[in-house]
C-alpha cells in the first residue's frame, strides 16, 4: 500500500500500516536502501505526515485521479513526477485543501494529517493550510514591499510575534534572501528577479511555520541558476520541513527526492477521460535506476511521456 | 553600393521594374500606394483631435462670460460671501457658498450611501458570489445605472420624502431637502461605483488570492488585504466618477432639493445646488453679457474646477496607495 497502487513492490513488508511505521521513526534511522539524489541513508518506509489512502479527485463528473495512495514522510523530500494530465499537481493541491478553492472539485478516499482527517468534518480548510504551506508555480509575491509579503502571512492568522523584524529577517535567511534583499526590505517585491521573488515566496511561507511545504514546480519559471538555488534551497529546508514537490523534471527530482512517486494517466474505460494514477512509490534512487514498472522505466528513459 | 535613406534600392541583380510592367521578387519598396491606410489614419485623428477641441471650446466658452463676471464682482466676495440673489434687484449679492453648500450636502449624502453599498456589492460579487448568482446580479445592477435620472428625481419628491422620511423614518422634512435629494442620488450612483469596483477587483490575478489562502489566510483577509489594495486604483476612480456624476448631477437636485438658495447647515433643509441653479436659471430669458447671464457662466466654471480638483487630487492619492500588481 505504500509503495505502491498498481505494481507489486519488491520490498519485503510493502503492506505496513501507517501506525507501524511511526515506530519505525521512533528508533535510530537504519540503514536501509540507498540514499536519494542526496548522500542521505533513508528507512524503508517514510515517517509519515501526510498519508494518501485510495484518494480519488474529481472535477464535476470528471474523474481527474484515481486511487491514489502514498504517504509522505517527515523531513524528506518526497517528489512527483508523471507526464502532463497525470494528475500530480491535482494530488498535491488536495493536501492543503486548495482543491477546496476550484469549484465542482471533491475527494473521495482518505487523507490524513498525522493520523486526522483532513476532509473531515470539524476540519477547518484554514487551519490545514496555516501547517501544509504551498509554492506555486509562478512566483506569486504580494504587490506589496518585501517586507511585508514577509509579515503577511503572521498577520493574517494572528500568530503572537515578539518581534515582526526578526521574523521578517529569519525567514529570509531561512530563504537564502536576506543578503540580498536587507537593505530594501520597503522596497516592492516587483523589483525582485523571478528566482527573488519565487525565494520570497518560500521565505513568505516558512514564516508562517508550517509543518509541510508543498511545491508545484516551483523551478518551471526559472533559469537554471535560480533552480539551482532552489534546489539548494529544498536542501536545506528538509532539516526544518518536510518537503512535497511536483516536477516536470526528472533531473530535479533525481537530484533533491529522497522518495519519488511516479504518476501516469491512462484513459478510463468508456468515457476516453484520462484518469491519474500512481505507478511506482519508493526510494529516489530505485526509481531512477532500477524502477518496478515498466512504465516508470520508459518514462525515465525517454520512451515515453 | 550605396544605400540611401530614401529607400533606394541598392543594386541588386536586375533593374526595379514599374508595377504592372514585371513583379520584382526581392524588391523592398512599397508594392501599392495604401491610400486607405492614410484616410483611415486621418480620420482617427480627427476624432481624437474632436474632443479636445470640443473641450478646449467649452472651457473658453466658460471662461470668457466668466472673466467679464469677475470684472464686476470680486473673487472674494464670490467664492466666500454667504448671499446667493443674483436676480434680486437692487440688493443682488454674489456670493456662492450657499450653492456650494447645497452641492456638498447632496454629494456628502450620496457618497454615505454609495460607498459602502456599491463596495458591498462589489466585494460581494466579486469574491463570494458564486457565478450563477453574478450573471444575474450584475445585469440587474446595470439597469439602475440606464434609469433617467428625471425618473430618479421623480422618485425623491414622491416616494422618497413623503413616504420614506416622514412616514417610515419620522423624519421633519419637507416637501423638498437635501436628504431626498441626496439619497436618491446615492441610490443612483451605485452602479458606478459597484460596477467599475467589481471590475477592478476582478481583474486582480487568482494566483495573489491562492497565494494568501495558501498561508492560511480567510477570505476575508484575502479580500481586504490582498484583492482589495490591489484594485485600489480602480475602486479610487469609480468612486471619483460617481462623484463627478454627483457633482454634476442635475435633474435630481433640480426636482428634490428645492429651489431657495441659502446656506445649509443640516441634511433635512431645503438647498439649491450648483447645477441646480443653473437649470432654474438658465431659461433663455437672460440676456447675453448682462451680470446674470454672466453669473451662469461663473458658477458653471466653479463646478468644473471643483471637479477637476477632485480628479487630480484622487489620481495623486490612488498613486501612492495602490499596490499594483
Amino acid at each position: 500500500m505504500i509503495s505502491t497502487t498498481t505494481t507489486a513492490d519488491d520490498a519485503p513488508d510493502a503492506s505496513t500500516s501507517a501506525s507501524d511505521s511511526s515506530s519505525v521513526a521512533a528508533a535510530p534511522r537504519p540503514q536501509v536502501g540507498a540514499s536519494g539524489g542526496t548522500d542521505r541513508y533513508l528507512p524503508e518506509h517514510p515517517t509519515p505526515v501526510i498519508e494518501c489512502e485510495n484518494v480519488d479527485i474529481y472535477y464535476g463528473a470528471f474523474r481527474a485521479v484515481h486511487d491514489v495512495s502514498l504517504v509522505y514522510g517527515r523531513h524528506e523530500i518526497t517528489a512527483m513526477i508523471g507526464p502532463s494530465g497525470c494528475g500530480k499537481s491535482t494530488v498535491l493541491r488536495s493536501l492543503n485543501r486548495m482543491n477546496d478553492l476550484i469549484p465542482g472539485a471533491r475527494v473521495t478516499g482518505k487523507i490524513s494529517y498525522h493520523g486526522q482527517d483532513m476532509y473531515g468534518s470539524g476540519v477547518d480548510p484554514i487551519e490545514v493550510r496555516r501547517r501544509i504551506g504551498m509554492v506555486f508555480q509562478k512566483p506569486n509575491p504580494f504587490p506589496k514591499s518585501i517586507y511585508d509579503n514577509i509579515a503577511y502571512g503572521p498577520r493574517v492568522t494572528g500568530m503572537k510575534v515578539d518581534s515582526m523584524d526578526d521574523l521578517v529577517e529569519e525567514a529570509l535567511r531561512a530563504a537564502a534572501l536576506w543578503d540580498e534583499v536587507k537593505d530594501k526590505l520597503k522596497q516592492s517585491a516587483y523589483g525582485l528577479s523571478g528566482g527573488q521573488q519565487q525565494r520570497l515566496c518560500i521565505a513568505r511561507t516558512i514564516a508562517v511555520r508550517p509543518e509541510v511545504i508543498l511545491m508545484d514546480e516551483p523551478c518551471s519559471a526559472l533559469d537554471p541558476i535560480a533552480t539551482a538555488r532552489i534546489e539548494d534551497l529544498m536542501e536545506d529546508l528538509r532539516k526544518d520541513f518536510t518537503i512535497i514537490i511536483v516536477t516536470h523534471n526528472m533531473q530535479q527530482a533525481a537530484r533533491v527526492a529522497d522518495r519519488t512517486a511516479f504518476f501516469t494517466a491512462q484513459a478510463a474505460e468508456g468515457t476516453g477521460d484520462r484518469t491519474g494514477q500512481l505507478v511506482e512509490f519508493d526510494l529516489t534512487s530505485k526509481i531512477f535506476s532500477n524502477p518496478a514498472d515498466r512504465r516508470t522505466e520508459d518514462y525515465i528513459s525517454g520512451r515515453f511521456g | 553600393m550605396t544605400i540611401t535613406a530614401d529607400g533606394g534600392s541598392p543594386a541588386v541583380g536586375t533593374p526595379r521594374s514599374k508595377r504592372g510592367g514585371g513583379f520584382d521578387p526581392t524588391s523592398l519598396r512599397r508594392q501599392s500606394p495604401r491610400h486607405g491606410e492614410r484616410v483611415v489614419m486621418g480620420v482617427l485623428i480627427a476624432a481624437a483631435l474632436l474632443s479636445v477641441l470640443v473641450t478646449v471650446g467649452i472651457v473658453l466658452s466658460l471662461l470668457l462670460p466668466a472673466i467679464s463676471f469677475f470684472r464686476e464682482v470680486s473673487f472674494g466676495e464670490f467664492l466666500f460671501g454667504t448671499r446667493w440673489s443674483p436676480r434680486f434687484s437692487g440688493q443682488e449679492s454674489y456670493g456662492v457658498l450657499p450653492l456650494i453648500t447645497g452641492t456638498a450636502w447632496t454629494t456628502l449624502i450620496a457618497l454615505v450611501i454609495a460607498i459602502p453599498f456599491g463596495l458591498g456589492a462589489a466585494i460581494y460579487l466579486s469574491e463570494y458570489a458564486p457565478s450563477r448568482v453574478r450573471k444575474v446580479l450584475k445585469p440587474v445592477l446595470e439597469v439602475l445605472a440606464g434609469i433617467p435620472s428625471v425618473v430618479y428625481g421623480f422618485f425623491a419628491l414622491t416616494f422618497v420624502a413623503p413616504v420614506i422620511l416622514n412616514d417610515l423614518l419620522g423624519l421633519d422634512v419637507g416637501t423638498f431637502s437635501v436628504l431626498s435629494a441626496g439619497l436618491v442620488l446615492g441610490i443612483m450612483i451605485i452602479p458606478t461605483v459597484a460596477s467599475l469596483s467589481e471590475d477592478a477587483m476582478s481583474a486582480v490575478p487568482d494566483a495573489l488570492r491562492h497565494g494568501s489562502m495558501a498561508l492560511g489566510a480567510n477570505k476575508m483577509r484575502t479580500t481586504l488585504r490582498v484583492v482589495f489594495p490591489a484594485a485600489v486604483s480602480g475602486i479610487a476612480a469609480s468612486i471619483v466618477l460617481a462623484l463627478s456624476r454627483a457633482v454634476g448631477e442635475t435633474m435630481i437636485v433640480a426636482l428634490a432639493a428645492g429651489t431657495q438658495a441659502r446656506m445649509v447647515g443640516g441634511p433635512t433643509e431645503v438647498g439649491q445646488t450648483m447645477t441646480g441653479f443653473i437649470a432654474q436659471t438658465a431659461t433663455g430669458e437672460s440676456t447675453p453679457g448682462t451680470l446674470s447671464y454672466n453669473t451662469l457662466f461663473a458658477v458653471g466654471l466653479l463646478l468644473f474646477v471643483i471637479t477637476f480638483v477632485i480628479n487630480m487630487i484622487s489620481i495623486r492619492l490612488v498613486r501612492k496607495f495602490r499596490e499594483a500588481y
